[in-house]
């Protein structure tokens, strides 16, 4: 069935999930990999139910962190390598709003679904409601800053031979501060103080690397089809 | 340039609407590279190249790649979409609907809903040739466009060649073999 007549941006995101669904490699490794994770904490600590709850947060940031980088480098690769990017770049859309619809699918296709997931594995961390729904709103504002960092990282290791063992080296440092205000914010509800504050300034991140970040995508597309 | 080594100089040439030029040369000569500088994806070292269109002139890369149709060495398909998926995704990217004779036109009507992995290399090449007829550009850049065709495949490219400049467009072609159009060939 042939899709609705739809705007460049949409189309571009449309069939960005599509291959996202159909390549099976995308959101299934990401929560395979996360929920993998997530069970091998609690069994390597031990049965400490008040030190699981203490690193919860951080852990599971830095698991979803991990998770989403693995799809992170065939944001731009696959359509470098068969001719699609070349195709896109001489299309109406511009490249920035290229880089904006593969971080849009990226989080729709890992982000998120990370997201909704989290509570369930929150469980195996004793962590009580108010620290889950926490965890579950950090993840949900912060893991758009995860694809759109990554897109930076994806697009300037894009001709690169093994760029994908380049781009966490690239990536991961620029998402600490996610990581910290994410895990901070689960850290203060567990100590009975307010998140508002840890999430406010994740929220800043995040609007600031999906605002930025296609720029720089851009401009490091623009760079490697020259090449 | 290629690194250090100068691909070309002096080169100065100007195709006008209706005509199709062929560029020729050894491998490595710079066919490609040309190609891709008139698309805007390499700037050249020096001089420039100038877009005139009934709108006024361009010489910024952006604005010239918006007339461009590309056919480069790859196909630009994706295994996972079908046939028609893949021709629809084109389309729609450049904002416009779906010509349901695309397919017919290059005789892949047959192949409609086949995912795109099935496809042979001859018809990966039809599928990315029926792009260039949904894109509506006037400008059609060609790398190698009889690469992995079949006899028929040559005909038909060269039949939408001619039809393509026979409707006021253009062609510029990087090929070793022939174009058939009674067309002017750069030699590099």
């Amino acid at each position: 069935m042939s899709p609705a007549f739809l705007n460049p941006f949409g189309t571009l995101l449309l069939r960005d999930l599509k291959l996202a669904a159909r390549s099976g490699g995308g959101a299934a490794l990401a929560l395979s990999f996360f929920a993998l994770v997530a069970t091998l904490v609690p069994l390597g600590v031990g049965a400490d139910l008040k030190l699981l709850a203490r690193v919860a947060g951080g852990i599971l940031w830095v698991a979803a962190v991990l998770s989403a980088l693995l799809s992170l480098d065939r944001l731009f690769q696959g359509d470098f390598e068969d001719g699609s990017l070349e195709v896109i770049a001489l299309s109406p859309l511009a490249l920035e709003m290229t880089a904006l619809a593969k971080i849009m699918a990226h989080w729709l296709s890992t982000g998120l679904p990370l997201t909704l997931l989290s509570p369930v594995l929150a469980l195996l961390f004793n962590l009580d409601v108010a620290p889950t729904v926490t965890l579950f709103l950090s993840l949900l504002i912060g893991t758009p800053a995860v694809s759109a960092v990554g897109a930076i990282g994806a697009s300037l290791t894009l001709s690169l031979k093994r760029g994908g063992l380049i781009l966490p080296l690239i990536i991961l440092p620029l998402l600490a501060p996610a990581v910290i205000f994410g895990a901070g914010a689960v850290r203060l509800v567990l100590d009975g103080m307010g998140s508002g504050s840890a999430l406010g300034l994740l929220a800043a991140f995040s609007f600031g690397a999906v605002l930025l970040s296609p720029f720089a995508a851009a401009a490091s597309v623009r760079l490697n089809l020259g090449g | 340039m290629r690194g250090d080594r100068k691909l070309f100089d002096g080169l100065s040439f100007r195709v006008t609407a209706g005509q199709a030029l062929a560029v020729e040369g050894a491998n490595g000569a710079g066919k490609t590279s040309l190609l891709r500088m008139i698309a805007g994806f390499l700037a050249p070292a020096a001089g420039r190249i100038v877009l005139k269109s009934a709108e006024g002139e361009s010489a910024e890369a952006e604005e010239r790649g918006k007339s461009i149709g590309w056919l480069g060495h790859q196909d630009g398909l994706k295994p996972q979409l079908t046939v028609r998926e893949q021709l629809d995704f084109f389309a729609h990217l450049h904002g416009r609907k779906a010509d349901a004779n695309a397919l017919e036109r290059v005789g892949l009507a047959r192949q409609a809903e086949l995912p795109c992995r099935y496809l042979s290399a001859g018809q990966r090449r039809r599928l990315a040739l029926a792009r260039l007829l949904v894109s509506e550009r006037p400008v059609w850049l060609l790398d190698e466009p009889f690469a992995a065709l079949d006899t028929a495949g040559q005909g038909l490219i060269a039949q939408l060649m001619a039809r393509h400049c026979g409707h006021g467009g253009i062609i510029i072609a990087a090929t070793h073999d022939p174009l058939g159009l009674g067309n002017e060939s750069l030699k590099l």
